[in-house]
């Protein structure tokens, strides 16, 4: 028989990004948070031994320890999926700050054409051009609706920028200025501009200049370590929940953090949330904490997970198309690059920040004409600079070989003389493209793993090769001596590292028939019940996500505020 | 040599000023920001000069022993990764930089048993971009493959692989990287593939894990290794920092 705890008003599951801003929001409006949080807790000071490259970087010290839990995989429906015993194509995030802790800090906000796709593209395609089983649809919010929100968490965060010409009107400048630019960026932006194309600074969340936010917040410049991605920032410089909104939500004696708290049941009564089941994984004991309000912010794959497990809203059915739980997982084309080699130059490439780079957003969304192309949307372009790690970054000229005299020869004269530009191609949802419950494969508890069905469709097979194209016509231009990039996108396949950027399966719309959100991030099916991650996202943009969760969670952290005091569904 | 380490810790001073100048580390703040005063080096310039008085020679390395393999895996190991990372006019390969050292401490831990990976049954033989779905752990995978790499040696040239010319160990590692050796219990250029990817680790990772001795891996391509900032030379044109490690960021 688990142990009771008192009630609480709100009950949050995962403390990262999403669960981080809705403490912060709700409890400085004075309502009592518990955020559980199944990893340990995380601190600054923790980082003092950061620049590791194969402890952090090769052996995923922040990341989930997979031997516990991971997610099953197949390509589609016939195979046997089976689990993702090692780390490859996506890292996911464990303990106080979540992902938030390890990110580069790319933030953008996704396109106006993004929340009305479906709308959009069929109004200047017609509905010809959206292939049989490609399910997009609108999101059941416009970017302007959206804008407010997507400034309050710039604001919180920092964010360093500068004006992109092609993206969606801006309420205020950003924050803080672009961070310094390096060679290597101004010969990108000088070949961009060749080629009449916009670049600019990549918005990042590694601060340009000293910076307090509007909670009062202070926090040090960047130091251009290069040390980001899979790292923690030593220097608090990279906006993350530690350091930002966490604090915030602590200084009002309403929030209180229990680590080590892995949440495995939202428990219900009729069509209400009553609170979660966890264990407390250091002693083993079942908890149970009653809530009036469960939010889930516990990535991607364990809201769906949770949701499923616990009976709760209306799974996806992949052959029929109905139900909503697991419907539209959609994830990234990454593949879409070109590397070039300088024979006569190098650069300082061991430096640099998690989102400096400089970006063109003139083939992402419908920024272009699709009507010869057998794709819509498009992906951002962008070369980044960072920092290339030695054992991660042995890139050689093609047709030398792997190992041995010539590759080490090869890797070492090379090793400050490659630039890279890369796609980020957008992901749209098919209705074979799910999230279930796995039939065979149990996490450390007995409960069954998430299950993915996911591959590439021709039309990321399209998109990727435009977005190569693209890049090699950039890197001609910035006069690399040899160009390397892809042949074919092939299947998608796990193993390799692409992006984590998965998304989907708990969506957001403006029709319960069709979605299992409203655009508070309510779920339609019990409206005590908040998913706030990107999870809502009913397709996934050729950007980074962060920005857009962030603002969906300022949004739901209103409509929650707003539920306390009214109830009833909020949309 | 006094000379230079006396220019490289004025060096450090200013840079340390330098540094809190440019971070704007002196605004106040809430609850950041933690680690910072710690990360700087510290001022140990007495017992340094001490120490090297005392102890002129250059002090034992005690990690040079092995905790998992047997001397003849060890060997084997040495060569192995020495052909797959030679020593040339660039510097030194996998034997000098400790390469074999840095694969056995490895496989001695977490890694090599496998222990933050999903490794429950059923185990069942899947597609390729489904990734490893074996059930051995890598420290196993390392004893059949040097194993089958000797059986392979004697087979092709009736030596064992260590006493092979280069070019016939070349020959016999080319053979698993390409999977013409026929193996029933692991995929030879699976096995090779994690030998080829544990040699740019040792040859690389911070020397803290017994390879890439004296940073030298670092040296060879003008990698600095740790350091705290760029600040100064992001926006510059290539430029050469002398490679620092954990180690110094340790202070005394």
């Amino acid at each position: 028989m688990a142990k009771k705890l008192p009630k609480v008003d709100v009950v949050i599951v995962g403390v990262g990004w999403a669960g981080g801003i809705i403490a912060a929001e709700l409890t400085k409006q004075g309502l009592n948070c518990v955020g559980l949080e199944r990893g340990k807790e995380r601190k600054t000071e923790d980082y003092f031994m950061m620049h590791d490259e194969l402890r952090y970087a090769l052996r995923y010290d922040l990341m989930q320890n997979l031997s516990k839990e991971t997610i099953t995989f197949r390509g589609n429906e016939k195979l046997r999926a089976l689990p993702m015993r090692q780390y490859g194509s996506f890292i996911l995030g464990e303990g106080l700050g979540g992902s938030g802790v390890h990110w580069n800090g790319q933030n953008y906000r996704f396109l106006p054409y993004d929340f009305e796709i479906r709308s959009k593209t069929i109004e200047r395609y017609g509905e010809k051009k959206i292939p049989k089983d490609m399910t997009i649809q609108d999101w059941g919010i416009t970017y302007d609706e959206l804008e407010p929100y997507f400034d309050k968490f710039e604001k919180m965060a920092g964010i360093s920028g500068e004006e992109n010409p092609l993206a969606g009107k801006r309420s205020s400048p950003y924050p803080t200025p672009p961070m310094k630019t390096t060679p290597a960026l101004e010969k990108f932006r000088k070949a961009a501009n060749n080629l009449k194309l916009h670049p600019y600074n990549r918005p990042s969340a590694n601060l340009s200049e000293p910076y307090t936010n509007p909670d009062g917040v202070a926090r040090a410049a960047c130091q251009y370590c290069a040390y980001c991605e899979r790292f923690g920032c030593e220097y608090g410089a990279k906006a993350d929940p530690v350091v930002t909104v966490i604090p915030v939500a602590k200084k009002t004696g309403k929030f209180e953090i229990r680590t080590h708290s892995n949440v495995r049941r939202v428990l219900k009564s009729g069509n209400k949330a009553t609170g979660v089941m966890y264990v407390d994984t250091t002693t083993g004991e079942e908890i149970e904490q009653p809530a009036d309000i469960v939010v889930l912010t516990s990535y991607v794959f364990n809201n769906v997970r949770l949701l499923l497990q616990s009976g709760i809203g209306r799974p996806y059915d992949p052959v029929t198309g109905t139900g909503v739980i697991g419907k539209n997982y959609a994830y990234q084309v990454q593949k879409g690059n070109a590397t070039g080699f300088f024979e006569k130059e190098e650069f300082n490439t061991y430096a640099g920040a998690g989102a400096l780079g400089m970006v063109v957003d003139d083939y992402n969304g419908d920024n272009f004409d699709h009507s010869n192309l057998n794709f819509i949307h498009g992906g951002s372009i962008a070369i980044s600079q960072t920092g290339l790690r030695p054992i991660s970054n042995n890139k050689v000229p093609s047709g030398t070989p792997t190992w041995g005299k010539e590759f080490k020869a090869n890797s070492i004269k090379y090793a400050n003389r490659v630039l890279s530009i890369g796609g980020q191609g957008a992901s749209m949802p098919f209705k074979h493209h799910y999230l279930d419950l796995d039939p065979t494969y149990k996490d450390e508890f007995g409960d069954p793993l998430i299950r993915i069905t996911y591959d590439f469709e021709e039309q990321d097979r399209q998109l990727a090769k435009y977005l190569s194209e693209r890049c090699v016509e950039i890197m001609k231009e910035m006069g690399a001596d040899h160009i390397d990039t892809l042949d074919e996108l092939g299947p998608y396949d796990i193993t390799t590292y692409q992006s984590t950027h998965n998304t989907g399966g708990i969506i957001m719309g403006a029709d319960p028939a069709t979605s299992a959100v409203n655009n508070y991030l309510q779920m339609w099916d019990a409206d005590n019940i908040f998913v706030v991650g990107a999870t809502a996202f009913a397709h996934n943009s050729g950007y980074n996500p962060t920005g857009t969760v962030g603002a969906l969670a300022y949004r739901a952290a209103e409509g929650i505020l707003s539920y306390k005091q009214k109830g009833g569904m909020l949309a | 040599m006094a000379e230079n380490s006396k220019q490289q810790e004025k060096n450090e001073s200013l840079s340390r000023r330098k540094f809190l100048k440019n971070s704007g580390i002196a605004v106040g703040g809430l609850a950041v920001g933690g680690a910072l005063g710690s990360l700087l080096p510290l001022k140990d310039k007495t017992n340094r000069d001490n120490l090297e008085v005392k102890n002129p020679r250059v002090a034992e390395n005690y990690t040079q022993a092995l905790m998992y393999f047997t001397r003849e895996q060890f060997k084997m190991v040495e060569v192995a990764t020495e052909r797959i990372f030679p020593a040339d006019d660039n510097g030194p390969g996998a034997k000098d930089l400790g390469v074999a050292y840095f694969i056995d401490h490895q496989l001695s831990g977490d890694w090599g048993f496998n222990a933050r990976e999903y490794m429950q049954p059923p185990f069942f033989k899947g597609e390729k971009v489904q990734g490893y779905q074996g059930r051995l752990r890598r420290r196993e995978i390392f004893d059949i493959g040097l194993r089958e790499l000797q059986n392979h040696s004697l087979t092709k040239y009736k030596k064992n692989f260590v006493d092979l010319t280069e070019d016939e160990q070349i020959d016999i590692l080319t053979d698993f990287a390409e999977d013409k050796v026929k193996l029933t219990t692991i995929s030879p250029s699976g096995f090779f593939n994690m030998l080829r990817s544990s040699t740019l680790e040792g040859a690389y990772s911070d020397p803290l894990y017994s390879g890439n001795r004296n940073m030298d891996g670092w040296k060879m391509r003008n990698y600095p290794g740790s350091q705290m900032a760029y600040t100064e030379v992001i926006d510059k044109e290539f430029t050469v920092i002398p490679p620092k490690s954990l180690k110094d960021h340790l202070g005394s």
